[in-house]
């Protein structure tokens, strides 16, 4: 028998969760990083060599990637921290899993039934562009771009139906 | 008056980014003490004493739900407010920690603004 909540998140227009996902990450920058997000113009391009996912499992299946340059990694890690941290780090990485993790996490907490029916992984951060990343999600990705200190960031979702 | 505190969360940019929270609220801290599970915390409480717990909820080796019920055993802990900070919005992780003696909780991400009256107790 599928609960009410399962009904919400299985049947709900999931073009909706766009908005809930740019609001979601704005609201980490602003109170993490303390700063905020822009809508870049058309055509804008960014380098993509720092990716970091969190699996979702329960009511909702899939992933979330957070992509972005690794100059922008390195200073999102400095404002998190407030001391200026080394490209490729640790201390970067780590940050750019936290974003990762509390974007997904700030992103189901805004859907109902989601907050107590999904589970969040811990964190994977992929450095590097020569790679491909193949999903069982069998939905179309959401994504959402935006800018960071003029540098473009892309948050996907891929979940399964 | 300064107080000692006792972050624990597995991961160490979350310690740090706790402590500034913290610090950028107003609190002053004398001295921060780290840990990244909650065996890890229960180990340090063996020695010293602090006047507050920050604690995250997911973490290995022993999370925080399980650490909050272990910490009457620790007379070092005794009366010392705990506040949980988590990513997950769950509400029974929520209630189970607040049933175990927590005195609040804290959702990731999260301002000063924010910090300052769970830490107080006004929820």
């Amino acid at each position: 028998m599928t609960s009410v909540d399962q009904v919400r998140v299985v049947r709900g227009d999931r073009s909706d969760w766009a908005p809930l996902m740019e609001l979601a990450t704005r609201e980490v920058f602003a109170m993490i990083l303390g700063c905020q997000l822009t809508i870049p113009e058309t055509g804008v391009e960014g380098s993509f060599d720092a990716t970091s996912m969190v699996g979702l499992a329960g009511k909702l299946c899939g992933i979330l990637t957070f992509a972005c340059s690794a100059k922008s990694a390195t200073l999102m890690a400095t404002k998190m921290l407030g001391v200026a941290a080394d490209e490729g780090s640790r201390e970067v990485l780590d940050a750019l899993g936290e974003i990762c993790n509390m974007v997904a996490g700030n992103f189901k907490n805004k859907i109902a039934g989601l907050a107590d029916g999904c589970l969040l992984s811990v964190p994977t951060v992929v450095t590097g562009k020569n790679y491909s990343l193949h999903s069982l999600a069998d939905v179309a990705a959401l994504e959402v771009r935006l800018l960071f200190e003029g540098m473009l960031i892309i948050i996907s979702l891929r979940t399964n139906s | 008056m300064p107080i000692r505190a006792l972050i624990i969360d597995d991961s160490s940019v979350m310690r740090k980014i706790v402590t500034r929270s913290l610090r950028q609220a107003g609190i002053d801290l004398s001295q921060v003490l780290e840990a990244g599970n909650g065996a890890e915390a229960l180990a340090i409480l063996q020695e010293s004493k602090v006047d507050l717990i920050l604690c995250d909820i997911n973490m290995p080796v022993m999370d925080g739900l399980e650490f909050i019920k272990q910490l009457p055993g620790v007379p070092n802990a005794k009366d010392v407010p705990v506040v949980m900070i988590t990513t997950e919005g769950s509400e029974s992780h929520v209630v189970q920690a607040l049933s175990c003696g927590a005195r609040g909780y804290i959702r990731k991400p999260f301002t000063e603004e924010q910090v300052i009256p769970v830490l107080a107790g006004k929820q």
